[in-house]
């Protein structure tokens, strides 16, 4: 199994560079919407047709612009999970599933419908109509539709984001289970991050048409080296800097030096760091002796169900809302104990954790 | 007196109805389906008859079935002046609604579905037969029992081409007109009350069709950007959507 792209499309506000190859695993495409990851799934199964390239599926030739191929949709083997699922609306359960099935008998066609029905759980749903379902069963629905011709890759085009939250990780576990059984290739596109890291174990990410980043999702989220692509995966502190030494900064936005533990060169722009691993020091234990500690004001907070977004200024205190260098993040519990501290606060901007960041 | 007309507008109907249902159906997919230059043209061509006078009709109808056309000289029919070219202007006049209509239908059905339906096998033909027709269905349906309605009531374009032959091409619009002209009021009466019960049965069933249709687009969210044209269209019975 496997599947290579290598295609560029002209878009109306950028211009879709896009070159991977997958071989057996789970391949998850990240990117902040209309980044080009759709308009990607949709070449591939040949619902929109590149400006130039190829693409090659255990080599058949799907697309190549060279050779002026471009094989009908009907012909690539290729299962779609769209977005908001494209159940034919004038078909029951039982015959969306059975539409991809054409050279089985009717008997062989029903048996397997029969078993679909019961490994998704949707047993005795088979004669209703897709409006009749509720959005997780849709899925299920148009999941198994897209599987039922055995294809050779399965494309799933954000599945859970016409979902509620709460029903999300039901569905995702079960598809987990689903793919687990697939015996071909499967891309995942998604903007959630956190989704994406669980459902793959190799990433693709594209900022505005480019590949910013590919490779193993722990070293794309545990050490990203562009701008972009910390941003896209959550990073929410950046600073643009001045490196003084090798293992020395002067953080432009934060007003403050920084030492790194990773070596910094004349290509990095930027540092970052994510919002959770900011330390929060104890006043017993403020001696400096650590580095990177810095004095910190609470400009403000913002609440969510289990945790706390705190807002912080470097070096003095702030004169409004709006004048905070870096966000903190911690759970309810260490906000408790935090709270009542007297200002300011003393932070702690681990070594190990600053990202050292191109533009 | 009253049998011989209703008989005659029955059989144009029926005549006309298969040739309005077919062709409209073709024009509109192919209008709503292919870009192709002279578009624009092509589509206000069969949109002329709405608002030209059907006098004008059906003198062109003359040019095309009378001496000197095509269908007289090298086939050697006459239809000039029989029930048959009464079909064919009905036909012509009643036309622009179906192709609208159907054009409105299908361009309103979700691409997504399509693009499904493709990836899992189908042909073009087969995704034109079992997806986009059937989920369009009610909007196609809809403008084919508004053209039959509009081809029932023809009147100008029949009377240039078919005339006013009483018992062979004698209509029930045409008959009312002469009953009015001799002050034979019982009959226009009886003829006029038929007609409007006709057109308003037809007329029911297509509100009833559009009121489904946009119920069960609600259901699945399209883009629909040839909406104004079909709101065009539907000027003479203001689209009705059921909000229960």
């Amino acid at each position: 199994m496997k599947l290579i792209v290598d295609i560029q499309k002209q878009l109306p506000h950028y211009d879709l560079e896009v070159s991977f190859t997958v071989e057996r695993q789970t391949l998850g495409i990240l990117g902040s919407s209309g980044s080009g990851k759709s308009m990607t799934l949709r070449c591939i199964a040949g619902i929109e047709i590149p400006t130039r390239g190829t693409i090659v599926l255990n080599e058949r030739i799907l697309y190549d612009s060279h050779q002026g191929t471009n094989l009908p949709s009907r012909d690539r083997q290729v299962g779609f999970l769209f977005q908001n699922y494209a159940l034919f609306p004038h078909l029951t359960v039982a015959q969306n599933i059975a539409y991809g099935l054409k050279k089985l008998s009717q008997n062989a066609v029903k048996r397997y419908v029969t078993l679909q029905l019961e490994q998704l759980k949707l047993k005795g749903l088979g004669d209703r109509y897709p409006h009749q379902l509720s959005g997780g069963q849709q899925q299920r629905v148009a999941l198994a539709r897209a599987l039922a011709p055995k294809p050779d890759v399965l494309l799933l085009d954000e599945p859970f984001s016409a979902l509620d939250t709460h029903l999300r990780s039901k569905l995702e576990k079960q598809l987990l289970k689903t793919l687990s059984n697939y015996k071909g290739l499967t891309l995942f596109v998604s903007h959630n991050l956190e989704e994406a890291y669980r459902v793959c174990q190799k990433l693709l990410v594209l900022d505005q048409g480019k590949v910013v980043a590919a490779g193993n999702k722990q070293a794309i989220f545990g050490r990203p080296s562009t701008l972009a692509v910390a941003q896209l995966t959550g990073c929410k502190n950046y600073a643009r800097i001045q490196p003084l030494d090798h293992h020395t900064i002067y953080a432009l936005d934060w007003n403050c030096t920084l030492q790194t533990a990773d070596s910094v060169s004349s290509f990095h722009t930027h540092i970052g760091i994510r919002a959770h691993q900011i330390t929060f020091l104890d006043i017993l234990n403020q001696h400096h002796t650590q580095p990177n500690t810095f004095s910190a004001w609470v400009v403000w907070t913002s609440e969510t169900p289990h945790r706390m977004t705190i807002y912080l200024k470097l070096g003095k205190p702030p004169t409004d809302t709006d004048d905070y260098h870096i966000e903190a993040e911690v759970f309810k519990e260490k906000w408790e104990r935090l709270k009542d501290r007297p200002m300011p606060w003393f932070i702690g901007l681990d070594t190990s954790r600053l990202l050292l960041l191109r533009q | 007196m009253i049998w011989q007309p209703l008989i005659l507008s029955l059989q144009v109907t029926v005549l006309a109805s298969p040739m309005i249902f077919i062709v409209g159906l073709s024009v509109g997919i192919f209008l709503a389906r292919k870009q192709f230059p002279g578009q624009i043209f092509v589509s206000t061509l069969f949109n002329l008859p709405l608002v030209l006078p059907p006098s004008v009709v059906g003198y062109f109808l003359l040019l095309a079935l009378g001496r000197g056309s095509p269908v007289k000289e090298w086939l050697g029919i006459d239809l000039l002046f029989t029930w048959q070219a009464g079909a064919i202007a009905s036909t012509v006049v009643a036309l622009p609604l179906m192709v609208e209509s159907t054009r409105a239908a299908i361009a309103n059905v979700n691409p997504e579905l399509e693009a499904a339906a493709r990836t899992l096998g189908s042909t073009e033909w087969e995704v034109l037969r079992r997806i986009t027709i059937p989920t369009a269905y009610r909007g196609i349906l809809a403008g084919f029992g508004l053209s039959v309605a509009r081809g029932l009531g023809e009147f100008g374009a029949t009377l240039m081409v078919a005339g006013n032959i009483p018992g062979r091409t004698q209509t029930l619009p045409l008959a009312i007109y002469d009953a009015v002209q001799m002050q034979r009021y019982g009959l226009a009466n009886v003829m006029v009350l038929i007609m409007t019960t006709i057109a308003l049965v037809l007329l029911w069933w297509v509100r009833q069709l559009e009121a489904q249709q946009s119920q069960s687009q609600q259901q699945q969210p399209v883009e629909n950007n040839h909406h104004e044209t079909h709101r065009r269209y539907s000027k003479t019975a203001p689209p009705l959507r059921s909000r229960s």
